[in-house]
């Protein structure tokens, strides 16, 4: 097994240590807010990389999948099942501990389904769907297919928009939170805030890790062989039409999963998550990052999510991520981080 | 429903469908030329209305409307210039993420000159609430406006392009760019032209609209997306097709209204649009051969 | 020599729109045979070779691989069974390096599937080591294991090729359909890859090349099958179809120019 690949690993994982301890002693720990929900953006980013940069598939609705996953939570945590406990079905579930009794702020008991019932629902949720409209519209190729998942991913938010028990403009609230395992919860309080912060990016680190390991694999090269062109991988033996769809359900499943927990980090979810900004934001940090390099599509998700988080971009936010697409497809389009870019950008500050 | 009711669902769908044809065919002529489809086609419609609506603040309506239409032309010359032209043609994912790009950018100025506020430019005959009596319904004048312009410029596109040296050449660079170059058709000025065009015919359909559903600063990414939904369903490459299934959307958007909540409309163009990559990329009245786009 | 036939294509007919490319083409290809498909320009070849590889289906007849009918299958499935293809203009990937470029040969050796690729489990990693030493073998013996690591997009195009006949090799074909495999190739390279190609038949496979370089394919051939305007005029030994008539009037010139 070849270690030197997770040199990175434990890089990533020292310079997330250093950035809280820095965040704790200058005193600035609501950073750490940020940070988190940029973790869960750059998971969407990394599984969005696969697609683009290694398999050489465009989506324009990664938000979507995002959507699924967070308001399939949602909904699945808010719904008050307290009058149905007798039927067999919940009673059932309360006996092994899958539902959940809350005391609410007014002092009345509800009872919601367990987060991890919603979890591994909206997983798979977004896997059926993610298969459902990749078998046919990964036929597509270039601007069809671009429109094809921009498309999906317009009706997701139409959706959400406009229907009722979605929360319509105003989205899904009081999302409780999410004990993963004992003494890590997810959630927004502030008293948990620095455990969020190293559960979002440990979950980052997971995803780093299975793409990793993908890559590298069987399946990963075939995946890879889809970027430049279909006839070399058909002729080799590879079912590229399969393996299109597989890497656009994992995609779909790792968006579904950041979705998941942002929602309970956020105690909610609003149809914003879902829109075509978000998914064309995806798309630019994948483009910036490079397409095929999963680190540098990581890094400049980290950056770009937390400075648009903290509003750096203020009313502009849009507009940054619109110019980034635009300059890096004419000058970088091979992302930041690859050799002829840097050489461009030195030659730059040569005066060249 | 009454014959009134289907009338002005009749007369609501094919103002609608108007604009939309409008998009799909300056898609379809950047489409003819370059082979790039655009998308920030939308946003030079809302280009259109917004710079006539200033303008018509300190001019008559007429020259606000066609300086309007001449300043979005050159915007669209201009996108060509300075972002296009160094863009590898080749590369399709490229291509549509750079339009994305582009779009946002118009928008976000557009949000910084206009903010978010509703402009609606002035009424080319009458006002808000004339309106004419035709078969029983009632429609406003701006209505025949709309219709009336856009079956002119289809027209007169129509015998640009069939009849006309350069429009034949704009089409000549479509079909084969080595060739036409080796004709002595100087191909980048037929790329320039076609932006130019396709922006100055958008704009001439935001101002048409203007008055009737008021142009906003966001509201290009949705007509990029219907436009383009109305251009694949026509076929891409015939802009004939595209004002026919423009009309067809507009008016099953209309009629949808009166079995589906509102919210869902925009959806149905969508799902079409899916239906259609899905069973007949070559859209409506595309051929075989064209479809082979699915392979660029 | 037996006649143990490996590959059959029967009647294979083709026509796009008014044109008929491929004219109820039979033949049949002996186990451990190298045999040539040569013609002028035109004359239905790379046709031919997309129906068998399944590129796309043909409009009449089979063909048959052993006793199972390939016909139709996509080219995904023929591989599968054993048919591998190279292609006339190379399909590498630029971008990645030889090794990982070879690598993609033992997709059809390998059965780990993405869960297991994303879980590194010990099926997968085991494929993985077990690959990568039978490419490094087949580099080797291609000379070009030094240079594994470096992306195919910056070497010449004469290493480039046998990187994609690496690939090949790395696939442990049954049969293998070359495309022009001599295209680009200066003569001292051309001599290489003679050599290589009946090192390869040596090694009990199975070639059948479409070529235009006439030395090389009346050097290393079996035996040849020569086509004219899709239709087969004449298959034989290379001495047979050198003094065929027919032959010599397509590729001369005859009286009917």
């Amino acid at each position: 097994m070849k270690l030197k690949r997770y040199y990175p690993i434990i890089l990533l994982a020292g310079v997330l240590v250093l950035i809280q301890l820095i965040t704790l002693v200058t005193g600035t720990a609501y950073y750490l807010t940020q940070l988190t929900m940029a973790a869960y953006y750059v998971i969407v980013a990394v599984g969005l990389s696969m697609v683009m940069g290694y398999a050489g598939q465009i989506s324009l609705g990664q938000a979507g999948f995002f959507a699924i996953g967070g308001y399939t939570a949602a909904v699945l945590t808010t719904i008050d099942l307290t009058d149905k406990i007798d039927r067999p079905l919940f009673s059932f579930l309360d006996k092994t501990g899958l539902l959940i009794h809350k005391v609410t702020l007014y002092g009345d008991t509800i009872v919601h389904l367990s987060p991890w019932i919603s979890f591994i629902a909206a997983l798979v949720l977004a896997g059926v769907i993610a298969y459902a409209i990749g078998v046919p519209v990964l036929r597509l190729k270039g601007h069809y297919l671009g429109m094809a998942t921009m498309g999906f991913g317009i009706i997701i938010y139409r959706i959400v928009l406009g229907t009722h028990i979605f929360g319509e403009a105003d989205g899904i609230s009081n999302v409780p939170l999410f004990p993963i395992f004992p003494g890590i919860t997810i959630g927004g309080d502030f008293s948990i805030r620095v455990v969020n912060y190293y559960t979002a990016w440990f979950f980052v680190i997971l995803a780093m890790v299975l793409l990793l390991n993908l890559i590298n694999s069987r399946t990963g090269r075939a995946l890879r062989s889809l970027h430049g062109g279909e006839d070399a991988a058909d002729a080799m033996g590879v079912n590229t039409a399969r393996y299109k769809v597989k890497a656009f359900v994992i995609a779909a499943v790792f968006a579904a999963a950041a979705g998941v927990f942002m929602t309970h980090y956020n105690g909610g979810i609003g149809p914003s998550e879902s829109s075509v900004a978000k998914s064309v934001r995806y798309v630019a940090i994948v483009a910036v990052g490079g397409m095929a390099n999963l680190w540098g599509v990581l890094i400049m998700g980290l950056v770009l999510n937390f400075l648009s988080l903290r509003g750096f971009f203020g009313v502009y936010d849009d507009a940054v991520f619109g110019i980034i697409l635009v300059v890096i497809m004419m000058f970088f389009p091979d992302g930041l981080f690859q050799p002829a870019s840097l050489d461009r950008v030195k030659r730059l500050f040569h005066g060249k | 429903m009454t014959s009134e009711q289907i009338l002005q669902y009749i007369f609501s769908g094919i103002t609608v469908g108007s604009i939309y044809a409008l998009v799909a065919i300056g898609y379809n002529i950047i489409y003819n030329t370059t082979g790039i489809i655009n998308l920030a086609q939308g946003e030079f419609v809302m280009l259109g209305g917004m710079i006539a609506y200033s303008l018509s603040q300190i001019m008559s309506l007429v020259p606000a409307v066609i300086l309007a239409v001449l300043i979005t032309g050159a915007v669209g010359s201009l996108i060509e210039i300075v972002f296009i032209r160094r863009m590898k043609k080749n590369s399709v994912l490229g291509m549509i993420v750079i339009t994305i790009g582009i779009s946002i950018i118009i928008r976000e100025i557009a949000l910084f000159i206009w903010n978010e506020q509703i402009r609606a430019l002035r009424f080319f005959s009458g006002n808000e609430i004339s309106s004419l009596d035709i078969l029983g319904a009632r429609i406003s004048p701006q209505v025949l406006w709309i219709v009336g312009v856009t079956t002119l410029i289809v027209i007169a596109l129509y015998l640009f392009f069939r009849f006309t040296l350069t429009g034949q050449a704009m089409r000549a660079c479509a079909s084969n760019t080595r060739a036409a170059k080796l004709c002595g058709i100087r191909t980048s000025r037929m790329v320039n032209l076609s932006f130019m065009l396709a922006a100055g015919i958008g704009a001439l359909g935001g101002c048409l609209v203007s008055p009737l559903t008021q142009t906003h600063y966001a509201m290009g990414s949705e007509l990029a997306i219907k436009g383009f939904i109305v251009a694949i369903l026509g076929g891409l490459g015939n802009p004939m097709a595209a004002v026919a299934a423009g009309l067809l959307l507009g008016l099953i958007e209309s009629f949808s209204i009166s079995f589906l909540p509102m919210v869902y409309k925009d959806v149905i163009a969508i799902i079409i649009l899916l239906i259609i990559l899905v069973l007949k990329p070559s859209g409506l009245f595309g051929s075989r051969q064209t479809s082979s786009l699915k392979d660029f | 020599m037996e006649n143990d036939i490996i590959l059959s294509i029967h009647q294979l007919d083709k026509s796009f729109g008014g044109l008929h490319a491929v004219d109820r083409v039979s033949f049949d290809v002996p186990r451990g045979s190298i045999k040539a498909v040569i013609g002028p320009n035109g004359a239905g070849k790379t046709t031919l070779f997309n129906m068998i590889a399944g590129t796309f289906a043909p409009d009449g007849g089979r063909v048959i691989l052993e006793r199972e009918n390939l016909t139709g299958l996509k080219p995904y499935q023929v591989a599968e069974r054993g048919v591998f293809r190279t292609f006339q203009n190379l399909k590498l990937n630029s971008h990645m390096s030889i090794l990982d470029n070879v690598l993609l040969g033992r997709h059809t050796a390998g059965t780990a599937g993405f869960l297991s690729g994303m879980l590194a489990l010990k099926k997968s990693r085991r494929e993985e080591s077990e690959a990568r030493k039978k490419v490094t073998e087949i580099l080797e013996w291609l000379n070009i294991a030094e240079i594994k690591n470096q992306e195919v997009g910056n070497l010449s195009f004469g290493k480039q090729r046998s990187v994609e006949l690496a690939r090949l090799l790395a696939a442990d074909p049954a049969v293998l359909l070359l495309d022009e495999p001599a295209a680009g190739l200066n003569m001292h390279e051309t001599d290489e890859l003679a050599e290589l190609i009946v090192k390869i038949r040596d090694q009990g496979r199975t070639i059948l090349l479409v070529e235009h370089d006439m030395s090389l394919v009346m050097d290393i051939s079996d035996e040849i099958v020569v086509l004219n305007f899709g239709v087969k005029i004449a298959e034989g030994s290379p001495s047979s179809v050198q003094s065929n008539s027919e032959v010599i009037k397509i590729y001369l010139g005859g009286d009917d120019d």
